[in-house]
């Protein structure tokens, strides 16, 4: 055996001890969160709380994290304001400061990592944060995902303009940040989370116009449905968005269709999607961990067996991330339970299942996947061919579904146009990021959170496939959009820059063909590949 | 049997579609296996330059990319041309080699100076030592060459079955007779492997020696920003461009080894390594350091011992053609497709001459080679007792 050769180019022993160590770290301060993280502290762990609340304004206006719909107060710019909103909107953040937790607000989480397959050269579990000026890396013993769940948004005539935005997008603009600044709403969907969202709206002031609904009945259960009802809320079932109108402000009016296509317009200046909700996966997928289509939690989420661990070891979910039942949220009590639940695996000791999961409010309907879809369904019926699915990339649903190349590659070739979904479907199953690559759909700075889940949804319609079965985009670090220059390593350690090199830094690899054998040969090797730095 | 084709080739990369879209405008009959999507591995996600003055294949790269999008009848977004600059003097040593290289071989390379070189790449900085601007080679958008190598092969009557690993080579009488995959038995007159990290199992089931070694190298993409006159710009230890759409796409720095078995890599994380990739980009061109980064992509790439191509025809059974490029295999792919044609066909190239690349350089390789060359995965801890030691 020839002794153990080392590879100087290669990554391992290259990354950096990371710049602090904690033993938990916990991800989102939402109600399952700070549960977690105070839960982790009162066991006796040493532990960081990280939340991107309040967001950077001008991420907000790319509906990063969530879908604000720029119907926000010109405060969202002052930062120190902000941090003191956010601190205030959330007293058990006081608490879990008290208890001893770090809380790092207006801090988001792009990246974690914990090794595995095809990764075993990092110092230890790794997660990367940024406060939008620096970025940094914490290392971890456990990981606790509270990153909760986001909205899923649709196209329709108009939605690209301010004021469409959705359910979640709203609770934190008018309870996170106080920072709301519309007034008369229209609410798509009338599931649990439309209803409740109702409700939530009208407790807050806000004025309801009505509900719309594609579905001939309503998805939430009745006593829900008759609590709303009962404040003059109109539901209207059988019903589609068909136009927002609106000006230089955004959203006016928004013109229903019923099912017998009788229109209406109904003036307001916000129309809040509140159809379904899905879990946000992002760094799960970043991480490496397993997930699955879960038709009745609100899309892709992680696989759990218990609601609270995931396929590795020392990762943990709390609240919505684990799925959200019905494609609406747990409830602040099951979040807070499900945080508690976290922190005792992550502490390694014993907890019980969860069964929120298991069995989302068996009473009623629950709407799945397949509601979803029936939307997007309804949606495309609508002739609205020339609707931006993409709003980043300018993509069309007409352009999405003939795979059409886009506009600045110029007018297609012959052959170009004879192809589109139908012809890539004769090649094999649907794979959205196949597609993606060929028409730029999802690839925008908005990192797809405004239509990874409608461009999957129209996806599946047009091949006449369950939208269960079309392959999960997949998700990348970093998942927040960050600046090169924060990102950026600026302290990178001398191991990373003493051996850098353009490619796999192999001697022989770039020698010209014809000196290959020749004398010539030794003068090549080490210079053409980059070479190290120094 | 199932079904069968004059030529199959297994890999449904750029190297392997590009084979079977050069067979087929031979007229021959020609069927494509994938374990999965076409193009979705390493063809699919790298930095899409065109201009390997290093290969034997170079002045058919040269000579091809700019028909491609005219010869496929499909964009491959190519661009022309490639600006290398560099915000060091070493670089800018390395760089300068580079281009008396290029002109070695007939190809013209202009000097630049630092303020030549803002004035061509408006997002450089004052950082800037030099740089060179070579009036060849170019860049295209990898992902939409596949598509295009893919319903070109169609358009001429050629197959791609994917999602249908080929699981094992059938051989009688000392001939490749078919490939068995999971969707039946697939029988063949010729057999192409371009199975990329799966190469070098596929070819052991014919007794040929094939050594690869696998590795993860990594990238970032940044949104769009205002679009360059040239595409191709970079240095500063990276490769990239700036795509059509604008964004910047940089790949470079420490590579992982990885182990890959006969289904292929199970896993293509991106790591922290993003950070050292953003200072570089940040450093390059610096007044493009506010751009967002909105991903990063990993690929798996095998490479040879000495990192150069195995493009050859076996002698026994000597009707299977081995294609790796060793992890460099997009640029040349227009011209490696050609060769490997040639190579099935005629049973030798007729553009270049290829016989450095023969297989049978590693005949007698020592077993354990990746051991003594360090080109085996290794944990952190462990390669810092090897940087001590």
């Amino acid at each position: 055996m020839a002794p153990r050769g080392f590879d100087p180019k290669a990554v391992a022993g290259k990354f950096p001890e990371p710049e602090r160590q904690v033993q938990v770290l916990v991800i989102g301060a939402g109600p399952a969160g700070v549960a977690a993280a105070l839960a982790a502290a009162e066991g006796g762990a040493q532990v960081m709380l990280v939340d991107e609340n309040p967001v950077d304004a001008g991420l907000l206006g790319l509906d990063t994290p969530l879908y604000y719909g720029a119907r926000y107060t010109g405060a969202v710019q002052s930062r120190a304001r902000m941090l003191e909103q956010v601190f205030a909107a959330s007293p058990l953040l006081e608490t879990a400061f008290e208890a001893g937790v770090q809380i790092e607000l207006g801090v988001s989480c792009w990246g974690a990592w914990v090794g595995g397959e095809g990764l075993i050269s990092l110092p230890g579990p790794v997660a990367g944060l940024s406060d939008g000026e620096r970025a940094w890396m914490v290392g971890f013993e456990t990981l606790i995902l509270a990153t909760g769940a986001r909205d899923v948004v649709f196209s329709f005539q108009g939605w690209d303009q301010p004021g469409v935005m959705g359910a979640q997008g709203l609770h934190a603009l008018v309870k996170t940040y106080d920072a709301f600044t519309g007034r008369r709403l229209v609410i798509l969907g009338s599931g649990v989370l439309a209803l409740e969202t109702a409700l939530f709206a009208l407790a807050n002031g806000l004025e309801v116009v009505a509900l719309v609904e594609v579905e001939p009945q309503v998805q939430g259960p009745s006593p829900l449905a008759d609590q709303v009802r009962a404040t003059g809320v109109e539901i209207l079932t059988g019903s589609a968005p068909a136009n927002a109108r609106g000006g230089l402000d955004g959203v006016e009016s928004l013109t229903v269709r019923a099912a017998d296509g009788a229109e209406r317009e109904i003036g307001c200046d916000t129309i809040v999607q509140a159809i379904s909700l899905t879990p946000v996966i992002e760094l799960l997928g970043v991480l490496g961990a397993e997930t699955a289509m879960q038709p009745t939690l609100g899309g892709h989420a992680p696989v759990t067996l218990d609601g609270t661990t995931t396929s590795l070891p020392n990762v943990f979910l709390a609240g919505d991330v684990a799925g959200a039942p019905g494609g609406s949220w747990l409830g602040d009590d099951a979040a807070v339970e499900s945080g508690r639940r976290a922190a005792l695996a992550a502490l390694g000791r014993p907890f019980a299942p969860s069964d929120a999961l298991k069995a989302p409010a068996a009473t009623h309907q629950v709407p799945s996947i397949d509601y979803q879809q029936a939307w997007m369904r309804r949606l495309l019926s609508m002739n609205c061919a020339q609707v931006l699915i993409c709003q980043c990339e300018e993509v069309t649903r007409e352009a999405l579904l003939a795979v059409r190349q886009p506009a600045y590659l110029g007018p297609p070739s012959a052959g170009m146009a004879r192809r589109d979904f139908a012809t890539l479907l004769g090649d094999g199953p649907a794979n959205q990021d196949q597609i993606k690559r060929l028409t730029r759909a999802c690839m925008g700075p908005c990192q797809a959170r405004r239509c990874r889940e409608q461009v999957a949804l129209a996806l599946a319609c047009a091949g006449n496939e369950s939208a269960a079965r079309i392959p999960l985009a997949g998700y990348r670090a970093p998942v927040r959009p960050l600046p090169l220059s924060v990102l950026a390593d600026w302290e990178e350690a001398r191991a990373m820059s003493s051996h850098w090199d353009v490619w796999l830094g192999i001697p022989t690899q770039w020698v010209p063909y014809a000196d290959i054998g020749t004398d010539r040969e030794l003068l090549h090797a080490g210079v053409l590949g980059g070479g190290p730095d120094e | 049997m199932t079904d069968g084709a004059e030529v199959i080739v297994v890999g449904g990369g750029v190297t392997g579609l590009s084979t079977a879209w050069w067979l087929a405008r031979s007229g021959i009959d020609v069927l494509v296996l994938d374990k999965g999507v076409i193009g979705w591995e390493a063809s699919g996600r790298n930095g899409g330059g065109a201009s390997h003055y290093h290969s034997p294949l170079f002045h058919e790269e040269q000579a091809l990319w700019p028909q491609m999008d005219d010869l496929l009848g499909y964009s491959t977004e190519y661009r022309r041309e490639r600006v290398i600059f560099a915000t060091t003097e070493h670089h800018l040593r390395n760089y300068h080699q580079m281009a008396d290289a290029c002109r070695t071989l007939g190809y013209q390379v202009d000097d630049l100076a630092p303020d030549e070189v803002r004035e061509m790449v408006p997002f450089a900085g004052d950082n800037v030592t030099g740089g060179i601007h070579l009036r060849f080679g170019g860049q295209a958008n990898p992902q939409r060459t596949v598509q295009a190598y893919a319903w070109a092969l169609q358009d001429l009557g050629g197959r791609i079955l994917q999602h249908t690993p080929a699981m094992r080579i059938l051989t009688a009488g000392g001939k490749v007779t078919g490939v068995e995959t999971p969707r039946g038995v697939f029988a063949c007159d010729h057999l192409v492997v371009a199975a990329g990290p799966q190469s070098g199992l596929l070819a052991a089931q014919v007794g040929a020696d094939l050594p690869l070694a696998m590795a993860r190298a990594e990238m970032i993409v940044t949104e769009p920003g205002p679009l360059m006159a040239i595409g191709g710009v970079d240095g500063n230890g990276l490769y990239g461009r700036q795509t059509l759409r604008g964004n910047l796409a940089y790949g470079g720095g420490p590579h992982e080894w990885v182990e890959v078995g006969q289904s292929g890599p199970r896993a293509r994380p991106s790591t922290p390594l993003l950070r050292n990739l953003a200072r570089r980009v940040a450093e390059l061109l610096p007044g493009a350091a506010h751009l967002r980064v909105i991903r990063s992509w990993a690929g798996v790439v095998e490479n040879t011992p000495d990192g150069r191509p195995v493009l050859d025809r076996l002698a026994e059974p000597d009707n299977l053609t081995v294609a790796t490029m060793s992890g460099v295999g997009f640029g040349l792919s227009p011209a490696t497709g050609r060769a490997v044609r040639d190579l099935v066909l005629e049973g030798r190239c007729s553009f270049a001459n290829l016989e450095k690349l023969s297989i049978r350089r590693f005949a007698g390789m020592a077993a354990d080679w990746r051991e003594a060359n360090g080109w085996l995965p290794t944990t952190h801890a462990q390669a810092r007792a090897d940087m001590r030691a």
